[in-house]
């Protein structure tokens, strides 16, 4: 039920002992199901700690080893991040999310390629995380403002995304999953590998995409959606008023060679039966509009 | 990061590519006496902006006298270069690279960028050099060749080869073309490159290669282990406002409009242009005043803001995750409090302590008209931008 995680998840934090990770693993603990959920953290070198409780290990095999963690949340600096998921993938973790913005996109490359027959799942870098309302929150979005429901979300933004949650809500409908892919051009999970798990997932009847300039990942979704998606499906693209070539907050967002641009996206998710709309204050009625 | 021209040939030749003889120049002195120093029947004047375009602007000149060069340079320096890729304003010509000569037989595109798809780094080539690649794309799209490189073992030289034969290097140097390819690879993955691109790559009258034209940009991400890049940056290539904000760790870029907007995340601040336009606004710039703003980064974020003469009114639109409304509203009200607003302010607030921070933003008395949501907000900061 649900997707990628839900009430009975146990998370490890790595980078738990930094200011980011202790704000974070408080929070998520606190949240649903998270004080049962959130067993450990991964600090080199303060092995042997504990923040508030919650042990801290020196290792990620340790971690996983001593208290069955499976999934890991990354608040690690850029400049050590890519080390850190890799060393999640070679512990052999079924998840990890990477909260980190900043890696440089060689560090994303060679970490991507090392994992590419790899069993572990890499949501971000560069995202706010997952949460399945009133179960589980792993990352940085404010729980309060989620519900549990039965539409499926996956956007590549932060607060975009709380935007078309508010706007769900608005409209009386909770969310089943809400998956935070991240802003960087090199990554874990596209829209298409969530949109898959939603295809799959019983408890999930709708899913809005949010999407924005940059790459095709929008694109691969909503052909795949065309041919396989019995689900309705609805979307929003931003950056239809970006500039092309200039980066636009996020790593990923940038229309570059004429490539990107909102509108080529937006052109081809109509084409594939996508319902879409242009205004982001109306995310929430294009959903309630095909339920 | 983007450089110029002849920073990225500086890089390319450390990397043991052949590029021109050429120095760069910024007074008309300094080219006539690098002109000399560099010998030869003629020299190639090339004025270095961040931009593409440049030769069919009148930026690239052949002189084949001295008298000729610093006839061009005098032209070429401090002209207000207007190319399809600066923008109507154009640019204003500082810097100069004066080259020798080249002999150009035939001239080749090689370029290597991020693949996002593969993610992996993509070579392209083609043998279509001297045009833009996109052209190239578009109209002849079997004249391009790719191949991906392996992160480990970098670029194949037998993958190499066969790109430098499909392209049609003369087979005598097809060894040499795959060399350059190689140490391309090289300076891009060790440099932390976005992109490397040659183009023209040139073979020259006597069967040489050479990097007629060279384009690099860099992975901002990765500056920070790259300070000898970095201070390659060239701030008369950037918007002063950009920079301004750069300094304040605010993400900013200008646009044409009259409605500045102040955001709490990139797709957020996007899709708040995006709304402006749509019912019938313009913006003025895309600002994220990012997750942790402060009282300071908010009142810079409106100080940068308003230095825009045409900024006509401004909309912040928040949405509180772990940010809070209430600290927002209170670096708002500072904020205007310290700069001199003298446009109307748009204010909506949802999130987290969203109505205290509604509370607060009328209890100042300031004129901070609030918006319910993000259509009402647009829609109000558009009739005071008509208005005003």
């Amino acid at each position: 039920m649900a997707i990628l995680i839900n009430k009975n998840t146990r998370v490890m934090t790595q980078g738990i002992t930094g200011k980011t990770g202790q704000f974070h693993t408080r929070m998520c603990r606190d949240y649903a199901n998270g004080g049962n959920c959130f067993v450990a953290g991964v600090t080199p070198g303060k092995g042997g700690q504990d923040f508030e409780g919650i042990p801290v290990f020196d290792t990620v095999r340790e971690a996983r080893e001593k208290t069955g963690a499976t999934v890991s949340v990354i608040y690690v600096p850029a400049p050590f991040a890519a080390a850190a998921i890799d060393e999640a993938v070679e512990a052999e973790l079924d998840l990890v999310i990477c909260i980190t913005e900043g890696i440089p996109a060689r560090d994303m490359i060679r970490t991507r390629y090392k994992m590419r027959d790899k069993k572990t799942v890499l949501i971000g870098p560069n995202c706010p995380g997952v949460i399945t309302p009133d179960e589980i929150k792993i990352g940085i979005m404010p729980g309060h403002i989620h519900k549990k429901g039965r539409v499926g979300v996956v956007s590549r933004s932060g607060t975009l995304t709380y935007e078309a949650v508010g706007q769900l809500m608005e409209q009386g409908l909770g969310q089943s999953t809400c998956v935070g892919i991240g802003g960087d051009p090199v990554g874990g999970f596209k829209h298409i590998d969530v949109m898959k798990m939603f295809h799959e997932d019983p408890n999930t009847d709708a899913v809005i995409m949010v999407g924005e300039i940059g790459g095709t990942d929008e694109e691969d979704c909503a052909r795949w959606i065309r041919d396989n998606m019995q689900k309705p499906v609805v979307g929003f693209i931003a950056g239809v008023t970006a500039p092309p070539g200039k980066r636009m907050g996020h790593a990923g967002a940038i229309i570059s060679g004429g490539k990107g641009t909102a509108q080529e996206k937006l052109a081809v998710m109509e084409e594939c039966g996508i319902k879409v709309t242009r205004n982001p204050a109306e995310m929430g009625k294009l959903v309630k509009s095909v339920l | 990061m983007k450089i110029h021209e002849y920073q990225a040939k500086e890089i390319l030749k450390k990397y043991g590519l052949p590029t021109p003889k050429g120095v760069a120049c910024f007074s008309v002195e300094d080219a006539v006496t690098a002109a000399r120093g560099i010998g030869g029947k003629s020299w190639v004047l090339k004025a270095q902006i961040h931009a593409g375009g440049r030769g069919k602007a009148g930026g690239v000149k052949v002189a084949t006298s001295l008298d000729q060069v610093k006839q061009y340079a005098g032209q070429i320096l401090g002209m207000r270069l207007v190319t399809h890729q600066t923008g109507r304003e154009g640019r204003i010509v500082k810097r100069l690279l004066v080259e020798e000569g080249a002999d150009i037989k035939k001239e080749f595109y090689v370029g290597m960028l991020v693949d996002r798809v593969s993610q992996r780094v993509i070579l392209i080539a083609s043998s279509e050099g001297g045009t833009e690649i996109e052209e190239v794309a578009a109209a002849t799209p079997e004249k391009i060749h790719k191949v991906l490189v392996d992160p480990v073992s970098g670029l194949n030289s037998s993958d190499a080869k066969e790109m430098a034969r499909k392209i049609g290097i003369p087979d005598g140097i097809v060894n040499r073309a795959c060399d350059l390819l190689i140490c391309l690879y090289q300076a891009f993955d060790e440099t932390d490159a976005s992109l490397a691109e040659i183009n023209p790559l040139v073979v020259t009258g006597n069967g040489q290669l050479l990097a007629v034209d060279a384009k690099m940009n860099f992975d901002d991400n990765a500056l920070y282990r790259h300070p000898d890049i970095a201070a390659m940056r060239d701030l008369d290539e950037e918007d002063p406002a950009e920079i301004e904000a750069s300094k304040h760790d605010l993400s900013y870029i200008s646009l044409d409009g009259n409605i500045g907007c102040l955001v709490n995340g990139a797709g957020l601040a996007m899709a708040t242009m995006d709304i402006a336009k749509l019912y019938g606004g313009a913006p003025a710039n895309f600002l994220d005043v990012g997750g942790g703003a402060s009282t300071e980064k908010v009142t810079e974020a409106f100080k940068i803001m308003l230095k825009n003469p045409k900024v006509k009114a401004v909309l912040v639109n928040i949405f509180g995750g772990i940010m809070k409304c209430d600290v927002i509203a209170e670096g708002i009200v500072a904020a205007v409090k310290q700069v001199h607003l003298n446009v109307p302010l748009v204010v909506r607030l949802e999130g987290t302590n969203a109505d205290t921070g509604k509370k607060i933003l009328a209890a100042s008395k300031l004129p901070i008209t609030s918006a319910s949501n993000m259509a009402d907000a647009a829609q109000k900061a558009v009739a005071a931008a008509n208005r005003n």
